[in-house]
């Protein structure tokens, strides 16, 4: 059967751009994933892929639903006993999504970005009884045999997607699938393009939420959401506030709770940010022609994004984060890691070295997604907004 | 035939050498560090040690050298340097040793330690990653990583003659005639491949006796602890790879081995109890973390340390000197991925082991400041002791930190379980009886 018409989204249709985006907030922020069980009943194949880049058009193309799975805010009962101390949230309670049944896959797949989430995927294996497989992204972009075998991989995964999906994964199939996601990267640019231009046309929380949608509704769809909106958005007669202008890095992976980002909404501009950066990681269009697995290797390579969980030598993470400083026109720099996050932590030395350097200011902080008090974070985030808006 | 002065010659030899080479290596590296000479940093799962001794490269094992920090009980001088630094008492306490030594100029208590001319890291741990990036920041060092593709999923290794093993060979043979290349630019020597045949032969040397001597373990009484006179072996096999002392010396343990099984000649301790440990020692009260076990007659015949902390040579990989850089690149996959699968996906082997050697229980050690060896521990037990009902403890201290280390709780956990592994051999001594 084909699923590229179905819908599991409606809520947002016909209202009005405020009650829109209310309905993407609640969506994005139930801890029930209710896309996910519609995309099932409506008869629909599942592929969760973990943190952080995943090449989504290959589960597309076999006309599954491709699955962000970026932890959860809700506690992870039956998914603790399965892990030690000293780790971060996001692994627990993305296990916990898939022992509750919460969400109900069909494939798991995850990379190894870092020491913790590599472990997941002989866990995963041990506890469900769909395949739970590794993409091995290169760590080593920068040799001469990465795109090759990345090329190769993917046409492993695509592989391992179609046994699980049943069906036979064409090259047209493929660049149908780039197309559709093109359109998506070009709509998620001119998101970003308002928040870094005009960031009083829309909140924080509800960027937010676009994005977040990305991984929880079939792209078809995704981008009706953002054609509608995204005009409606530009079009509020919303003022500019003396605000500060911030760029918030540390959203890589796990992500923060939705209402420590509405408190920074409250309180500054977030002009750019790493939010869900797996979503946005190729930055420029992929082309339609040709080998699409190739183009998408290519892409991964040569166009994308960075985050802490990426080696390349051309990318020197605090060069890239002062490149996102500047061209957001940003003040200063929000960053943050999750508690227990080893890469989040150790790129926070490195980033607040080179912005002591700099003469950047920046805000140092560590979240967690349960966490549910925000008094004091919200106090000291104000407190250096005085102090930089009185310095 | 064994005779009083055979006995004393063989037995503990690989101890009291493996600790000279140990030192001698430590001499050479301040030697080299003192006479400003070059240095290449690596790692233990994958050091590569086969291309940069091509090039008579010393090596530098950071992990190592915080490893005897805290050994030798300085650890939390180096520690907390790192942390002032501005690096969290969350990140592995190797790398804030090591960022310790660094601001301290390379200062050691084993030795001075030179600068790196050149990292060579793998992606077997990805906070060796992190960590290289820190020594680009820090002296501009060239660094290479060499990618090397695990397991995709549990039991689903590919061989030889597979087309996906085949690309990921092809990837690891490119990167490694890039580092080659690199190897040249930095030494401004020439690639001598008939040296590197050499040093591949050394290697296999090394790899086949390591492997015998893993298996030689497991006679009755088991010949040496896993747990500390392993390290020793660790130690020769991470830093002697591909020299000929290092072939000899690996030789010489398996002669002693040998002699041992054939003699019937075990550990310094009537073992009572054999034991296989998963996850890395506790090195800031590391002759007292062993008592604790020896003090019952618990001995270690085995453990996942010596075979990902060799890189997976316990494998015992050959090289194909006819062919040598792609057999590496065969090699060091099938290897390196091995040593991978030790730590994540450890239950296939642990089973066989315990059938191999006879194991009364295992014991799991995850550590705070190694989640590539710990995160899955918990779960991998869980699954273990419902599949096989091996009695297995699970304590949770640390490598470094010794804020993190409670001897006192260890201890009472440690006497508890084996309380029970006494209880259970008297019911089945006793329901045989019956
Ligand atoms: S939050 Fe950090 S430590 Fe946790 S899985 Fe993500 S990258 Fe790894
Ligand atoms: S995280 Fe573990 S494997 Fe990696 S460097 Fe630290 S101790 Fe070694």
């Amino acid at each position: 059967m084909t699923m590229t018409a179905t819908r599991i989204f409606t809520e947002w249709r016909d209202k009005s751009l405020d009650d829109a985006l209310l309905e993407c907030r609640d969506m994005v922020e139930a801890p029930d994933f209710e896309t996910a069980r519609r995309w099932r009943e409506a008869g629909g194949k599942i592929a969760g892929h973990f943190q952080v880049y995943f090449p989504e058009e290959i589960v597309h193309a076999a006309g599954m639903l491709p699955f962000k799975v970026r932890g959860a805010p809700l506690e992870a009962n039956q998914a603790d006993s399965h892990f030690g101390s000293y780790l971060c949230s996001i692994l627990k309670t993305s296990l916990e999504l898939a022992l509750s049944d919460v969400v109900e896959m069909d494939l798991f797949i995850s990379h190894p970005i870092c020491d913790a989430a590599r472990n997941l995927a002989a866990i995963w294996g041990r506890n469900v009884d769909y395949p739970s497989q590794i993409l091995y992204l290169p760590q080593n972009p920068n040799s001469s045999g990465s795109i090759d075998y990345l090329t190769h991989e993917y046409d492993r995964i695509r592989r391992v997607v179609e046994e699980v999906s049943g069906r036979t994964i064409t090259d047209e199939d493929l660049q149908n699938s780039i197309a559709v996601f093109n359109e998506n990267r070009r709509l998620m640019r001119e998101l970003y393009e308002i928040k870094r231009d005009t960031p009083w046309l829309i909140a924080a929380e509800d960027a937010y939420a676009l994005v977040a949608l990305a991984g929880m509704v079939p792209r078809e769809e995704h981008n009706e959401l953002l054609t509608e909106l995204l005009p409606k958005i530009r079009e509020r007669d919303n003022k500019p506030e003396d605000r500060i202008r911030v760029v918030f890095e540390g959203g890589f992976c796990e992500q923060p709770p939705f209402d420590l980002i509405r408190m920074l909404g409250r309180t500054v501009y977030v002009v750019d940010d790493d939010f869900l950066i797996g979503l946005r990681w190729i930055t420029e269009d992929v082309p339609v022609d040709g080998d699409p697995l190739g183009n998408l290797a290519t892409a991964y390579i040569e166009h994308s994004s960075y985050s802490p969980v990426q080696h390349d030598l051309r990318k020197p993470k605090e060069e890239m984060l002062k490149q996102r400083i500047s061209d957001a026109g940003a003040d200063a720099a929000i960053l943050a890691a999750a508690k227990m996050c080893e890469p989040g932590l150790e790129e926070q030395v490195a980033y607040t070295h080179s912005l002591d350097d700099a003469e950047i200011s920046y805000f140092l902080s560590e979240f967690e997604e349960n966490m549910s008090s925000f008094d004091q974070l919200e106090l000291q985030v104000a407190t250096f907004v005085e102090h930089l808006l009185f310095a | 035939m064994t005779t009083l002065d055979t006995t004393h010659d063989l037995v503990g030899r690989g101890n009291r050498e493996g600790a000279a080479m140990f030192r001698e290596w430590f001499e050479e590296l301040d030697n080299t560090a003192k006479t400003g000479g070059q240095s290449a940093y690596v790692f233990v799962m994958g050091s590569i040690n086969e291309i940069l001794k091509t090039f008579d490269l010393p090596v530098v094992f950071p992990e190592i050298n915080s490893l005897q920090t805290a050994v030798r009980h300085v650890a939390h001088e180096y520690l907390e340097e790192a942390e002032n630094y501005g690096y969290s008492p969350d990140i592995c306490g190797y790398v804030k040793a090591d960022v310790g030594t660094q601001l301290r100029g390379g200062e050691h208590p084993m030795a001075q330690i030179p600068k790196p001319s050149l990292t060579v890291l793998t992606n077997a741990c990805n906070t060796y990653i992190k960590w290289a990036e820190i020594w680009e920041r820090m002296y501009g060092t060239p660094t290479f990583t060499i990618d090397i593709p695990g397991t995709r999923q549990a039991g689903k290794q590919t061989w030889q003659g597979d087309r996906d093993f085949e690309a990921d060979r092809k990837y690891v043979e490119v990167q490694l005639r890039e580092l080659i290349t690199l190897c040249e630019e930095v030494t401004g020597k020439k690639f001598d491949i008939d040296k590197f045949r050499e040093v591949l032969g050394y290697a296999n040397t090394m790899s086949r006796s390591w492997k015998r001597i893993l298996e030689l373990n497991n006679a009755k009484p088991s010949l040496f602890s896993a747990l500390t006179d392993g390290t020793i072996f660790l130690g020769v096999a991470n830093g002697f790879r591909g020299t000929e002392e290092g072939a000899q010396y690996f030789e010489r343990v398996v002669e002693e081995m040998e002699y041992k099984a054939a003699n019937g000649i075990g550990q310094t301790i009537d073992e009572k109890y054999r034991l296989l440990f998963v996850g890395v020692p506790c090195y800031p009260i590391f002759r007292r973390f062993n008592e604790l076990f020896t003090e019952w007659g618990g001995t270690f015949v085995n453990s996942t340390y010596l075979w990902f902390a060799s890189g997976g040579t316990n494998r015992g990989f050959e090289y194909d000197l006819k062919d040598p850089v792609a057999s590496l690149a065969e090699g060091v996959l099938v290897s390196v991925r091995d040593a991978m699968d030790s730590m994540f996906h450890q239950n296939e082997v642990l089973e066989d082991m315990a059938n191999d050697f006879d194991v009364d229980g295992i014991i799991y050690h995850p550590i705070k400041s190694c989640r590539t060896v710990s995160t899955g521990l918990a779960d991998g037990r869980k699954h273990m002791t419902e599949k096989l009902g091996i009695p297995s403890l699970f304590i949770e201290s640390d490598m470094m930190d010794r804020r993190v280390v409670s001897e006192a709780q260890m201890k009472n956990r440690i006497d508890a379980f084996f309380e029970g592994l006494e209880s259970r051999r008297q019911q089945t001594l006793s329901d045989g009886k019956g």
